[in-house]
C-alpha cells in the first residue's frame, strides 16, 4: 500500500514545474462555467430560476411581513368580520385576509417557508441515503446489492400517497414535547425522505456500474487507491450530473406531496400554516372568497413549475451527450 | 415479488401499530367515561389486547381467505369487505373513465403534436403538459369546482347523483364530468409527451420511409404502420399510472364528494381504523398487481416480437 503511495506521488513531482508556462496560454474554463453557459441560453430555466430565487428570498424574509403569521387584526370593522372574516385587499392587508382575521399575505410568507424547507430538506436526505445505499450496491456488488435493492424495490412497492397518509396519520397519534413546528416539518421531512430515496438509489448504482469499467477507475486501482478513495473522488463527482438532474425535479414533488397530505389534513396542522394546509382551511370557503383558493394553490404552483423549469434546463446543461453541438 | 408482498405487509402493519393506544382512547377521554373496563372491553373486542404478531398472522390469514377483517370505528363491526364492496364499483367508473378519457386526449394532442412538430401547436401543447404537470391535483379540482361548480353552476359541485334521480345515467354522466378531467389532467400531459416522443422516434424508422417510398398516403402512413407501433410503449406507461391514478382519485373523492375507495381511506385514517385502511391499500396493491399483469399479457398481444 505504502509504495504505491508514493509511487504515484513520483510520478505526479515531475509534471508540475512544467504546467504554468503551459497553462497561461490557454483560457481555461472550468466546468462549472460551461455548464452555467449552457444553462443560461436556456430561457424557460433563467425565468423559473429567477422565479424560484424570488419565492426563496421572499419566504426567508418572512419574519419582515407586515403582520405576524397569526396575528388576528382587530381593527377590522364588525361587518367585515361578519362576512365570514375573508376582509378584501386593501393598504393593511395586501391580499386581505383569511376566515380568522389573519393576514393573508403574511401568511402566506411563512406557509412558504414551510413548504420549501419541506422541498429542499426532503430531497437533501432522500439523495443522501440514495448516494449512499447506491454507492454501497454498485461499488461491492454481490449479496450486499441484492439486499439493498431488493430492500429499494420493497419501498417502491408501497403505493406512495396511501402510504405517506397511513404513515402520517400514524405519527399525528403522537404527542411530542418539543415545539410544535419543529416536529412537524421533522415528521414529514422524514416520512417523506423514508419514502422518496429509491431513485436516486438506483440511479446512482446504474452510474457506479458503469463507470467502474472505465479507465480512469482501472488506473485509480492500479495506482492501488482503496474504495473508499475511488467512491467519493472518482465515482460519487462522475455521478453527480444525473442525481442533480433528478434531485431537483424531485423538489417539486416532495413540495406537492407535502401540501398534498397536508390538504388532506395529516400533514402540518394549526396554528402552523403550509401552502397545502392553507388550501384545506380554506375549501370550506369556496363559496366566498376566490382570491383565498388562489393565492396558495398559486404559490405551489409557480413554485413547482420554476422548480421544474429549472430541473430541465439543468438536465440540458448538464447531459455531456448535447454538448459542443 | 411474493417476499416483497410479504414484507411490505409486515412493514405496513407494524408500523400502523406503531400508534401509541387504540381508536377508542380519545373518543372515551373526551367523553369522561370513568369506567376503565369499558375501554378494556373495546380494545378487546377488536383483538388489540393480543401481541402485535399475533394480530399480525389473523390478519394475513384472513386475507388469505378473501377476508379482510372487521371495521372498527367507521361502521363498528361490519365486514371491511361489505364496506370496501360498496366503495369499489364508484372509484373504478371513476378511474376508468377517466384512464379512458385521459388515453383519447393524449393520443389526440400527442398525435398532433408529432406530426407537427415545433409548429405553434405543439409549442401549446408543449406549454400545456408542463402546466399539466406542474399543478397541484387537489389545487385543479378546486378551482375547477369553485369556477364550472359554483360560479356557472354548469355542473354539481359534488356526489355521484342527484337525490332522487339514481337510476338517470345522464345525470350520473354530468356528475361524473368534472372528477374525470380532473382525475385526468396528469396523464393527459404525462402520456400526450410520451406518445410525441415515441410517434416521433417511430416515424425515423426505416419502414415508413419504405412505406412512403411506395407512394403511400401520408395518412395511411401514420395510422396504418406508425401509430399502432408508437403505441406499444404506450401500454406499459398505462399499467405503471394506475397506483398515481388512484393517488389521484383520493383528491379527486375528497374535493367531489365522490363516495369512493380514496374517500373511504381518508376517511378511515381519520377515525383511527385501521383494518379498512389496510384493505384500502391492500385492494390498491392488488389491483396495481394486476394492472402489471394485463400490461405484460396486452404486450405480449400487441408487439409479435415479444415471445416467452
Amino acid at each position: 500500500m505504502a509504495t504505491t503511495v508514493s509511487d504515484s506521488n513520483v510520478l505526479s513531482v515531475p509534471a508540475s514545474p512544467a504546467q504554468p508556462t503551459f497553462e497561461k496560454k490557454v483560457k481555461a474554463t472550468g466546468e462549472a462555467a460551461i455548464v452555467w453557459d449552457r444553462f443560461r441560453r436556456h430561457h424557460f430555466a433563467m425565468i423559473g430560476l429567477g422565479t424560484l430565487l424570488f419565492v426563496v428570498l421572499v419566504s426567508t424574509f418572512a419574519p419582515l411581513a407586515p403582520w405576524s403569521p397569526n396575528a388576528i387584526d382587530r381593527s377590522l370593522t364588525d361587518q367585515q368580520v361578519m362576512a365570514h372574516g375573508f376582509a378584501p385587499p386593501s393598504a393593511a392587508h395586501w391580499f386581505g385576509t383569511d376566515e380568522l382575521n389573519r393576514d393573508l399575505f403574511s401568511r402566506l410568507l411563512w406557509a412558504g417557508r414551510i413548504s420549501l424547507a419541506v422541498g429542499f430538506l426532503t430531497v437533501g436526505i432522500g439523495a443522501t441515503i440514495g448516494i449512499f445505499v447506491g454507492a454501497l450496491a454498485g461499488f461491492y456488488g454481490g449479496w450486499l446489492d441484492t439486499v439493498l435493492m431488493r430492500g429499494a424495490d420493497l419501498f417502491l412497492s408501497f403505493p406512495f400517497l396511501p402510504t405517506l397518509i397511513l404513515i402520517s396519520a400514524m405519527l399525528h397519534q403522537y404527542k411530542f414535547s418539543a415545539d410544535v413546528t419543529v416536529v412537524q416539518v421533522t415528521t414529514i421531512v422524514g416520512v417523506l425522505a423514508l419514502l422518496g430515496w429509491m431513485d436516486t438509489a438506483r440511479l446512482v448504482r446504474g452510474q457506479f456500474l458503469t463507470l467502474l469499467n472505465r479507465d480512469f477507475v482501472i488506473a485509480a486501482r492500479a495506482l492501488g487507491a482503496d474504495g473508499r478513495r475511488i467512491m467519493l473522488v472518482h465515482l460519487i463527482p462522475n455521478s453527480m450530473a444525473p442525481i442533480i438532474v433528478a434531485a431537483s425535479l424531485n423538489v417539486g414533488g416532495f413540495i406537492i406531496a407535502e401540501s398534498a397530505i397536508s390538504f388532506l389534513g395529516v400533514g402540518v396542522s394549526p396554528p402552523t400554516a403550509s401552502w397545502g394546509s392553507m388550501l384545506a382551511d380554506f375549501q370550506s370557503y369556496l363559496r366566498y372568497s376566490a382570491i383565498a383558493v388562489l393565492l396558495p394553490g398559486g404559490a405551489i404552483f409557480i413554485t413547482v413549475m420554476a422548480i421544474n423549469f429549472v430541473g430541465d434546463g439543468l438536465r440540458d446543461a448538464l447531459d455531456p451527450w448535447l454538448r459542443n453541438r | 415479488m411474493g417476499i416483497t408482498l410479504v414484507l411490505a405487509s409486515v412493514l405496513l402493519f407494524g408500523i400502523l401499530n406503531l400508534a401509541p393506544g387504540g381508536p377508542f382512547d380519545a373518543r372515551i377521554a373526551a367523553a369522561h367515561i370513568q369506567d376503565p373496563g369499558y375501554l378494556d372491553r373495546l380494545n378487546h373486542l377488536i383483538g388489540l389486547d393480543k401481541p402485535v404478531h399475533e394480530r399480525y398472522l389473523d390478519w394475513v390469514g384472513n386475507v388469505l381467505h378473501g377476508n379482510l377483517g372487521e371495521s372498527w370505528t367507521m361502521a363498528r363491526g361490519q365486514t371491511v369487505n361489505t364496506i370496501i364492496g360498496s366503495r369499489l364499483p364508484n372509484t373504478v367508473m371513476l378511474m376508468t373513465t377517466g384512464l379512458l378519457f385521459s388515453l383519447v386526449i393524449a393520443l389526440v394532442v400527442g398525435t398532433i403534436s408529432a406530426v407537427r412538430q415545433y409548429s405553434l401547436t405543439d409549442n401549446l401543447f408543449t406549454a400545456f403538459s408542463f402546466f399539466g404537470i406542474s399543478i397541484p391535483a387537489f389545487w385543479f379540482g378546486l378551482i375547477m369546482l369553485k369556477f364550472f361548480g359554483l360560479e356557472l353552476k354548469l355542473f354539481p359541485v359534488g356526489g355521484i347523483y342527484t337525490v332522487g334521480h339514481q337510476d338517470d345515467l345522464l345525470d350520473r354522466l354530468w356528475h361524473l364530468i368534472l372528477p374525470m378531467i380532473v382525475l385526468s389532467l396528469l396523464q393527459v400531459a404525462q402520456w400526450s409527451r410520451f406518445l410525441r416522443s415515441s410517434l416521433l422516434e417511430t416515424l425515423r424508422q426505416d419502414y415508413i420511409r419504405t412505406a412512403r417510398a411506395k407512394g403511400q398516403t401520408e395518412r395511411l402512413v401514420l395510422f396504418r404502420h406508425a401509430f399502432r407501433n408508437a403505441m406499444i410503449p404506450l401500454v406499459t406507461v398505462i399499467a405503471i399510472a394506475i397506483p398515481s391514478l388512484f393517488g389521484g382519485a383520493i383528491f379527486t373523492e375528497t374535493i367531489f364528494n365522490w363516495p369512493g375507495m380514496g374517500q373511504l381511506l381518508i376517511g378511515a385514517v381519520g377515525a383511527l381504523d385501521w383494518p379498512v385502511a389496510m384493505g384500502v391499500v391492500t385492494i390498491t396493491a392488488g389491483l396495481t398487481i394486476l394492472a402489471n399483469f394485463i400490461a405484460d399479457v396486452a404486450y405480449v398481444i400487441i408487439d409479435p416480437r415479444i415471445r416467452y
